[in-house]
């Protein structure tokens, strides 16, 4: 169980152009943080880097358990989502089938993927093949993944931006319960999230 | 989890590409006319059926290479394979065994119906299916790692074709041989044996480079 996450001194490049440079960060349980800044600063290179999905140049990245420290791929592979632009979520089979596999391969339980979807107002759209759902209805079935397998650490990459006002506030609810019971959030934004969030700016390349 | 993984994987393999349907139509149509080519003597083709049935096997199983890692790739979800909780090696072995499931096994049942069409022996049909499914189980490990190597790039399916072709050529001549040796009366266990040893090495090695491969294009 991660109880926080420490950045230290972290340096990331993608490329040739070097991104972040001595960048920390310390987030706790129960707290989300919200990373601003303009296209291009680092924002989502920086979550894929905390997934483990990129090698920082230098520093480190930690993981917290209630015990002392926890093995980073032990943390990763077991405490942590991540939701990116692409949701790995295949157009071609059925939403339920998605969901069900993306819920189950990170913990959680066919019956916790099914509240999920209800709580989602994804239930009617369960046999529908993926690529037949709106870009708001894709991004509310990777949201159910969330809400359906508990793991702590929540990497958002612009996780509100296809989705209309009624359900923006619906996830924001989905937030607070995470914050509630322990969870962390860092979440990459252009609008403020709907919960209270501490603001990291990043100041990209120069 | 590795049930829940495995039957997503062969639900996956069975709608890429036409899955097995494509590849033993694939055998089909060569061996249909390699005799339009060869010229219809029964003597000349059934000298060359079993040679002829392992390199049109092999070919066919290069069909759906390409899409094995790379559709996970492109939409996000070799990340959360990435997070998921078994190892990426782990991950990588059962796409291949998916893999060789719905394309191999299928493929292993074909090749003694189309080299017998072509003049083989009848009495060789189980040595070859026997042969065909080893060969199938290198063909589809050693044709996963160069799927997960050629991930990333333009054209990846003829950069596959390029780094696997050569791999495939011991499973090729250990199981013509065996095959050719059982139909002319000399012991055929030894290149069977060496068959096995190549297909289960791949197995044991493939897993690592593939998932170091997809963790390099990832990052």
């Amino acid at each position: 169980m991660i109880v926080a996450l420490r950045i230290e001194e972290l340096c990331l490049a993608r490329g040739e152009r070097r991104l972040l440079a001595g960048f920390s960060l310390a987030l706790e349980a129960g707290e989300a943080i919200a990373l601003t800044g303009p296209n291009g600063a680092g924002k989502t290179t920086l979550l894929r880097s905390v997934a483990g999905l990129i090698r920082p140049l230098c520093g480190a990245i930690r993981f917290d358990g209630g015990e002392g420290r926890l093995d980073a791929d032990d943390a990763r592979r077991f405490g942590c989502h991540l939701l990116g632009h692409q949701d790995g979520l295949k157009s071609g089979r059925s939403a339920g089938e998605e969901l069900d596999f993306q819920v189950r391969w990170t913990g959680g339980t066919t019956d916790a993927a099914q509240g999920a979807a209800e709580r989602l107002g994804l239930t009617r759209l369960l046999g529908l093949p993926v690529r037949a759902l709106s870009a708001g209805q894709r991004r509310r079935l990777a949201l159910a993944r969330l809400a359906a397998s508990h793991r702590p650490l929540w990497l958002l990459d612009e996780p509100l931006a296809p989705l209309d006002a009624a359900h923006r506030i619906l996830v924001g609810e989905l937030m607070s319960e995470h914050l509630g019971r322990g969870g962390l959030i860092l979440a990459a934004v252009h609008d403020p999230l709907p919960i209270l969030a501490r603001e990291v700016g990043l100041a990209g390349a120069p | 989890m590795i049930g829940v993984l495995l039957k997503r994987e062969l639900a996956l393999a069975w709608g890429r590409g036409g899955g097995a349907a494509l590849a033993v139509g694939f055998l089909a149509c060569a061996s249909v006319m390699l005799p339009l080519s060869l010229g219809p003597e029964p003597a000349r083709l059934a000298r060359v059926a079993s040679g002829v049935a392992w390199v049109v096997l092999a070919l066919a199983s290069l069909l759906s290479l390409e899409r094995m890692f790379e559709r996970d790739f492109e939409d996000g979800a070799l990340d959360l394979l990435c997070l998921g909780p078994l190892p990426l090696e782990v991950v990588a072995t059962v796409k291949c065994l998916a893999q060789w499931v719905v394309v191999g096994a299928p493929l292993a049942l074909a090749t003694p119906i189309a080299a017998i069409a072509l003049g083989a022996k009848p009495q060789a049909a189980p040595l070859l299916t026997l042969a065909a499914a080893l060969g199938g189980l290198a063909f589809a490990f050693v044709g996963g790692a160069g799927a997960a190597l050629a991930l990333a790039s333009r054209r990846g399916g003829l950069l596959i074709a390029l780094i696997v072709l050569p791999l495939l050529t011991p499973p090729v001549i250990f199981g013509g041989a065996a095959v050719e040796s059982f139909q002319i009366g000399l012991p055929w266990l030894a290149p069977l044996l060496m068959l096995g040893a190549y297909a289960l090495a791949a197995a044991a090695l493939t897993p690592f480079a593939m998932a170091a491969a997809c963790r390099n294009a990832l990052s």
